[in-house]
Parts: C-alpha cells; structure tokens; sequence
C-alpha cells in the first residue's frame, strides 16, 4: 500500500511524526461532509451575483445600456467598468519586492476592447439566483466585431491585428546562451530536428470559481473565496481604491487548484457589489464560464533541434518557443521564464541557444497551471531524446544517463545545481519497477515502453524575495496552535504544517490545531503556488516550534536539574535523553516491567533495567508549560522564513540563479496500441521522484499518483478546443479528464535523499509530479508503433494517422 | 410560477419545500435545506459530485427534478456515517488517504456505499465502474480504489 521507499546512504534522523504515513487531520471533516467550501454558506440578506460576458473575442465595446435590467423587480446592483475605480490593474502575488517588465496586466470590466469571449462585461446582483441570470440577458451590449487574431504566429507577425492598445502582441521574450551553437551542432554527429505543439488545458477541479463576501461590522470587505492566494486582498483594496487594511481575504478548504485560483477570480466582482450594494453577496461560476472565462495552460508551438555524437552526448540544443497568452497578460511571463530555464530539461548540454515568446491572441487567456511552463518543454526535450536515442541505436535510458546533469554541475544558465541531484537513480527504479514486459494479446495490439525525466523548480523565483510567517503556539494543557496563512488547496497544505510542530514539540499530531488563510487573522504566509508551501511555510513553521521548543527545554532543564542539551521531547514528556519508558528508565511499577506479571505477559523490559522512579528524570509537558506561564516565559513565537535571493538575471544571455532548488524524478510507461482503432491503454506506470524527506508519505504518495494522472490526461485527452476564440468544450462531457476507469493505478517510488531546501531536507512534489507524464507516454506509442507524435495529446485519430490509416 | 409541494426525508429527517417543476434536486438541497455536503460540480450530469443516494440508487442531484424527489428518501455523505459512528468506508477513505481537496468525496462516498449495498464483494474493476461517473481531479483514484475495496467483503478464497 505504502509506496516504496527506496533506501539512501544517508544517514536518516529518527522522527517520530514526520516520515509516518498519518491520515491528514483535515480528512475526517472531509468523509463527514462537514467541511465548508467556498460556497457552502449563507447569510441572512445574502445577494447573488453574477457576470455578463462578451459574446465575441475580438470587438469594440460600443454602449452597454443597463436601464432594463436594472428596472427587474430583485435586481439590487448593475455594475460596468465605468463603476469601478481602478478597473485597469495588474496581479501582484504576494511578493513584497517589485520587479519591472512581469506586470500580470488585466482589466477587471471590459472596456474599449473585447480581447477574449467570456471576458466579463457587467455585474449583476439579484435576490435570487434566477433573477440575476434574467438581468443578465436584459443589459444590451452593442459590439462591433473585430477580425481578431488566433493565433500566437500569426499575431507575432508585423502588421497584425492588435488585441490589445499596445503597439506589439508580443508580451515578452526571453533568451538562453551558452557556449557556440554552431560549433555544437559541428560536432555533432546526429541532428534531430523537430516540431511539437501542445494544446490548451483546463485545470477541472471539481470546484468552480466561487465565494462571497460582505461587510464587516467595522467596515472590512471580508471575502471568502476558493484561492491560492488570500494575498490578493491589496489588489482587490486597489481596485476599490481603499487602503490594503480594509479588505480581508479568508480561504478556506479549496476544492482543488492547479494554478486556476492563482488568479483572482470571483474576489474583486464580489467585492465591487459588496461595497456597491452594502449587502453580503454570493458567486460562483458555471462550469462552462469556469472552462471559457478563466486562465488556462498556455499551448505552444516548439521547434526543438538537438545534436549529440555518435556515443550519445548531446553537444548542442537550439529550441524555440512559443506561447499563445489569450487575452491578457497575467502570469504570462512568469511561465514562460520557468520553460526558459528549463528548457534543456536535467541535461548537461555544452552549447545552447533558446528563444521563447509569449504572444497575445483573442483566445481565453492562459496562466498558471500545474507545472507552470515546465509540462510543455518537458514534452519536447524528452520526444528529442528518444528520436537521438532511436539513431544512434541506444537505450532511452542509456542516453540519458549519458547527459543528465548531476550535483555540482551547471545548468544551461550557468546555474551550479548545489543540492542533491538524483535523476539517474529515479529512471533506474522506474524501469526496474516496469519488471518485464508485457505480451501483446492480440495482433493488432502492440506493446510499447517510454520513459521520460524532468527537473522542476519548486519554490518562487528568487528575485521575488519570497517570504513566508507562521505562528506556533503552546496552550496551558500543552495542546499547540499553528497559525498560517497558507492557502489548502488538498495536497494536506495545512496538514504537514501540524506534523511538522508535533514532531518539534513532542506531541501526538492529534494534539495540533492549524489555522490557515485569513489574510486579517493569519500571519501571511504567501501563495499557495510555485510548489512552494511546504518549502516556505514549513521552514517558518520549523524556525517558530523551535523558538518554543528551546524555551521549554529550557524551563524544563532548570526543573530536571541538567542542561537543555541532555533533553528530549516525545509524547507530551520531556525527559532526559536515553532515560525513558520504550528505551530504559522504565519505573518498576509500569506494567511493561514484567515484575508484576510474573511472567504471565510477555516482559518489554528486564526488570534488572527497571528503576525506582524515574521522576527525577521526567517532567510532564503540561508542568513545564505551567511552569513556563507562571514565570512569564513566552510559549509562542511568530517566525518568518525568507528564501535566499538573487537580482534578476542577465536577460541577454539568461545567465543567472532564478530557483532556489529543483526537484527530480521520472516516470515510465507501458502502452498497448491497437493498430487498428488507435486506441491506447496504459498497462503500467511508475513515477519515481526523489522528494527529500517525505512529511507525510501517504500524502506525497498521492501527490505522485494524482500528478501522474494529471499528466496522462494532458498527453491523452486534454484540449480546450478553440476555434476562432470560441471554445468548442465548453463542459467536462466535451472537455475529457481521466475518469476511474481510464485511470491506471500508478505505482510510485520516493527516494528521500534529505537534500532538498525545504525543512527536514523536503523537496516539493505537487507540481514536479505531473511533468513528464505526457513525454513518457508519447515515447511508448512511438516505441509501440514505430513512428512519432509530435503534438499531444495522443488521440486515436492522430495514431490513425501517423500509421497512415487515415 | 407554479409550485409544487415536495416532502422528502433526508439522512433520517423529514423536509418539506415548495418548488418550480424546474427545480433540480441539487437546487433544492442546497438553496432550500442547506444540504451543504452535495456539492455542485457542473450542473450538468457530468462530474458526479452532487451524487446522492434516492431510494437505494445512486443518482446525480442535478439531473434529477426535486419532484422526483417527493416522498422518497434521500441519503447523502452525512447519512451514511458520522463521527459518532463512521461508516467502514469513511474510515478506510481516510486511513488510505484517499481524499485530497475532498471536494469528489461526499459524491464517491455515496457511490461506493450504492455499489457495496449491491455487490458487497466488488472487486478492484467493479469498484472502477461505479465510480467512472464520479471525478476526482486530485487522487488519480488509486487510493479511492483503495479504500473501497478495503471497506468491501473479502472474496472468499
Ligand atoms: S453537479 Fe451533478 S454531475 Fe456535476
Ligand atoms: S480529492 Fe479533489 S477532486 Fe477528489
């Protein structure tokens, strides 16, 4: 049941709650149905909201006339984008240091121009649900249509239509050199050349955008939304034009993230009526607006040309890379930094050269999404890989261990990879874990194997000077209190934060309370993105136990008369070390000492090793604690984590440090095709990632089978179809994600080198996870059938017709 | 607009509402009855999160109509364990850690328990089929599988 743990040479602490598979504490009120999601409550008074969106992609916006809609018996509010304040604005995430050129620019009611279908045009709040979806059809909306564009080459052209007011579509590019990339390709004595595209993906969590929001006594617009980021308050406050301190930000459990409550989502509409109309308001997205209208996986378009000599080392890598942005801007940049600095993917490659895009279109605008650039490159670099291996007659693995980049090597980037590097080890354990290959069961079925690796940055970028706080706190029974503002978005965000204060205070986990997302009530502790909680907000929670660790150890060394050094915490005691219960010290009255069983019970201990009473060695938690209170020594501290920094980078060559660590791992795959339907069946998959330390491993386990799966979806099934900025998949019957019964179970193998940044040596896994799922799969269909595909995802149709079967 | 009156019985307590022919059995559960543990997912049939058990068989709230719904009874994740007396299933989904962002849960929870009322011996494929109506965006379903297999009767051997 338990994946399993491959064993490291190094030599492991004893943790007595950390590295325990431990149901998550937030699981029971889950199986309950008790837990209350974004838009499991009502308040007296409460108002429903609701958008109107453009009906084309590309169009003025002449005159919205409102007067009917407003004249509909319950319509309380119509609100356009002459009714906001600042409705042009950009999204900051929580970083605390500004930085020029990455502005996520977006308008929070069109106006001018319509640069996507869907994008929000008016507000409506109603008594009631069905009201506000009538006034919505009552506003009139006079559009002149645009002839639009759709797509990123087209747009990057000169002389094409504008989506924006800018001059370019062109958002940003970005470079990588190294070396000389003509004299790499001389040497080289093989030369693939390639071109791939990935499609836009959803993110389908189960639950829609959604939250409301109302008024506070003291005049707060408090806003309880599903988000990864409660920091969003201050651009909220921004658009409204009030200070930061007069919007509250409250997350609580989210159904699901994957970058898609990065963004604001329903958080500044809600706020606009609230502060509008004086009444609590409530909204929540259809699935279809939730599909049409909010950031998506950008696609891409990548030319890839990669040369290795004769024995396998690749010597040069020339990618270019395209993104389609939609819309607007939003996180735009950023993800198309990560492909950037990880577009050669975890090789050592001496000559380098890439080129990357990100280019404005009218479709849906795309942002964050698991992975966040690191999916489409890895898709690219990975398909290259196999096609070099093919001719030059060596294994998959073979010509990657020939070229992965281990520790102390630098990145294309120049970036030395100080911390732990394990790559190799992870592809060896995925195709070990294969075991022998499968038999085809029928002629036209064909068996295939593909195996693909990434390396993926976790943690944000460190010219952002990323912070996180937590608060942990001791109460008088000796029960501890963990405050934090992070978001949890399922992958047991909260949860590790309370494994990681009962390890450091030696209490059961049970005995842990955490408060998370309230930007009013929590210290903030950042997003909930970049893979970056656990890092961030565990090693804030870590700094913070200790502090009340040491002033306990403290306390309780003046009582047990020895240093704070000789002591231990476990199960609510402190005791000196080496003299306890399960170790020795145990009292002869305990009942595990068999003097008073006479043998009738198997004896835990000798009864020569029993002692009189071991009181002077052990003092309860609670007594320290009181002890603590009564003296007026503080049994809270408030620590603040801050990630190592660094200036931005060297934009001409992108020459620089922009992660802290990465993390990395591979995954492998066993296909059957069906020649003639197409069809693909996963037979097996293992992922193997090295995750530092896991915190929890059933929860880092299911990190690795959910992203897995995440990934297979976007290699067999996922697309936002889009057809001139119309999306043709407007809802989960037509835009496809893996069901139980197309799911594989999906074997998973952690290496836990303790080398990574996060506390107790954690790496981050939440979005690694799901990197190199779709290059694996893409390399099996082409191991089974003899030919490749070079866009995802692989769907029978695509298999038919690269077989030339249609 | 014309009302009906629907009387149902949900988790073992009568309710009453009075509601359009429109009215979907979600609509009412939620916006009538604060019935928060069904959870709406898309409205539209296809993601299964608002799964409830009517009268012995799984259906999904938002396909089906809240007259539909008169005088039968309606059991939802809350129904079918509490933390006085878990169900089997409740307590093998979080021993297996077969809930992430828990939103699919109350959905699968109800699915599972239909399939095992059934065919208490399912196996690992049969447990598939039940729930290939029912997302989960998180888990990747293998701990799901999991659970449920672990909550169901052992084969005999
Ligand atoms: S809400 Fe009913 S199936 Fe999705
Ligand atoms: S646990 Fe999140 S959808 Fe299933």
């Amino acid at each position: 049941m338990i994946a399993k743990r491959a064993d490291t040479e190094s030599v492991k602490a004893e943790y007595r709650v950390i590295g325990k598979p431990l149901p998550r504490h937030d699981a029971w009120g889950k199986v309950y149905g008790e837990t209350k999601y974004s838009n499991d409550y009502k308040l007296p008074n409460m108002l429903y909201g609701k958008v109107l969106r453009s009906r084309y992609a590309a169009a003025r916006l002449l005159s919205i006339d409102t007067r009917d809609a407003e004249k509909l018996p319950g319509v309380v509010s119509v609100m356009t984008a002459k009714d906001v304040q600042n409705n042009e604005t950009v999204t900051r995430f929580g970083q605390t240091h500004a930085v020029g050129g990455f502005e996520g620019l977006y308008r929070v009611l069109a106006d001018k121009k319509i640069r996507f279908k869907g994008e929000a045009v008016a507000l409506v709040a109603a008594e009631r649900r069905d009201i506000a979806e009538k006034a919505i059809d009552l506003i009139k909306v006079e559009y002149e249509p645009l002839e639009g564009v759709f797509d990123p080459v087209a747009a990057m052209q000169p002389g094409a239509y504008q989506v924006g007011e800018d001059k370019s579509n062109v958002i940003c590019s970005y470079k990588v050199r190294k070396g000389n990339i003509e004299e790499g390709f001389a040497h080289a004595d093989v030369i693939v050349e390639n071109t791939y595209r990935v499609p836009m993906v959803d993110h389908a969590y189960l639950e829609p955008e959604s939250g409301m929001a109302w008024l506070d006594d003291d005049g707060v617009i408090t806003i309880r939304a599903a988000t990864q980021v409660i920091e969003h308050f201050r651009g909220v406050a921004d658009v409204l034009g009030l200070p930061h301190n007069k919007v509250r930000v409250i997350a609580p459990m989210v159904g699901g993230g994957f970058g898609g409550k990065e963004d604001i989502t329903v958080e500044t509409y809600l706020a606009l009526l609230v502060w509008k109309t004086g009444r609590p308001v409530s909204l929540t997205y259809t699935r279809e607006e939730s599909i049409i209208a909010h950031g998506k996986r950008h696609p891409y378009i990548m030319r890839y040309k990669t040369g290795a000599t004769k024995d396998g080392k690749l010597v040069a890598m020339e990618a270019e890379l395209i993104s389609d942005a939609g819309g607007y801007v939003y996180l735009s940049p950023w993800v198309l930094l990560y492909s950037t600095v990880q577009a050669t993917g975890p090789y050592d490659i001496a000559h380098v050269r890439v080129d990357t895009h990100t280019v404005l279109t009218n479709n849906t605008f795309c942002s964050a999404n698991r992975g966040f650039g690191g999916p489409q490159p890895c898709f690219a670099y990975e398909s290259q890989l196999d096609e070099l291996a093919k001719q030059l007659n060596l294994s998959p693995l073979e010509i990657r261990k020939r070229n992965y980049l281990h520790t102390g090597d630098a990145m294309a980037t120049g970036r030395v990879l100080e911390h732990r590097v394990e790559t190799e080890q992870t592809a060896e354990k995925v195709l070990e874990a294969l075991g022998p290959p499968s038999k085809p069961k029928s002629p036209p079925e064909k068996i295939g194997r593909g195996v693909a690796s990434s390396m993926t940055s976790y943690g944000r970028m460190m010219f952002l000077h990323d912070t996180s706080r937590s608060f942990v706190s001791l109460d008088l029974d000796g029960s501890v209190t963990v405050r934090c503002g992070v978001q949890d978005i399922g992958g047991g965000q909260a949860s590790s934060l309370a494994q990681i204060a009962a390890e450091i205070l030696g209490v059961p986990l049970s005995d842990v309370n955490v408060y998370i997302g309230d930007s009013a009530l929590t210290p903030l502790a950042g997003t909930t993105t970049a893979t970056r909680q656990l890092y961030m907000s565990g090693n804030a929670t870590l700094k913070a136990a200790r502090v009340v660790r040491d002033n306990l150890l403290k306390k309780a060394a003046e009582i047990l008369n020895t240093s704070p050094e000789n002591l231990d915490l476990k199960d609510r005691e402190i005791f000196i070390q080496n003299h306890r219960k399960d170790t020795l010290g145990l009292k002869k009255t305990d009942p595990e000492c068999n003097v008073n069983y006479g043998g009738t019970r198997k004896a835990v201990v000798a009864v020569e090793t029993c002692v009189d009473d071991d009181s002077d060695r052990v003092v309860a938690l609670e007594d320290v604690v009181k002890a603590c209170a009564a003296e007026g020594m503080p049994l809270f501290n408030v620590a603040q984590f801050n990630a190592p920094t660094r200036e931005l980078i060297d934009f001409k060559t992108g020459q620089g440090k922009v992660f802290a660590d990465f993390t990395f791992g591979t995954q492998a795959i066993e296909v059957s095709v069906d020649e003639e339907t197409g069809k693909v069946t996963v037979l097996k998959i293992v992922s193997c990632y090295d995750v530092g330390q896991a915190i929890n491993p059933l929860s880092a386990e299911g990190q690795l089978e959910g992203g897995a799966l995440y990934g297979l979806g976007y290699g067999m099934m996922e697309n936002v179809i889009m057809e001139k900025g119309i999306t043709l998949s407007p809802t989960l019957a037509e835009y496809l994600i893996p069901t139980a019964v197309d799911a594989p179970d999906v074997e998973t193998i952690m290496i836990e080198s303790g080398g990574g940044v996060g506390p107790f040596g954690a790496k981050g896994i939440g979005e690694p996870s799901c990197v190199p799922t779709a290059p694996a799969l893409a390399n099996a269909v082409s191991d089974a059938l003899g030919v490749r595909i070079y866009e995802l995802p692989i769907t029978p149709e695509k298999i038919l017709k690269a077989l030339g079967k249609i | 607009m014309m009302t009906y009156s629907i009387e149902t019985n949900v988790n073992g307590r009568p309710r009453a509402a009075e509601v359009t022919a429109r009215d979907t059995l979600l609509d009412v559960l939620r916006d009538h009855w604060d019935v928060f543990e069904v959870k709406n997912g898309c409205e539209q049939g296809d993601c299964g999160v608002c799964t409830v058990i009517l009268s012995g068989k799984a259906v999904n709230a938002c396909l089906t109509l809240a007259v539909q719904a008169n005088g039968k009874d309606v059991v939802t994740a809350k129904g079918i364990g509490s933390p006085k007396e878990p169900h089997l299933l409740q307590t093998k989904f979080v021993e297996h850690g077969a809930i992430q962002c828990g939103f699919c849960t109350p959905g699968m929870l109800t699915s599972a328990k239909v399939l095992l009322d059934q065919n208490p011996k399912a196996n690992r494929q049969e447990i598939r089929e039940a729930i290939a109506g029912n997302l989960c965006r998180c888990t990747g379903y293998k701990k799901i599988v999991d659970a449920i297999e672990a909550a169901a009767a052992k084969p005999e051997s």
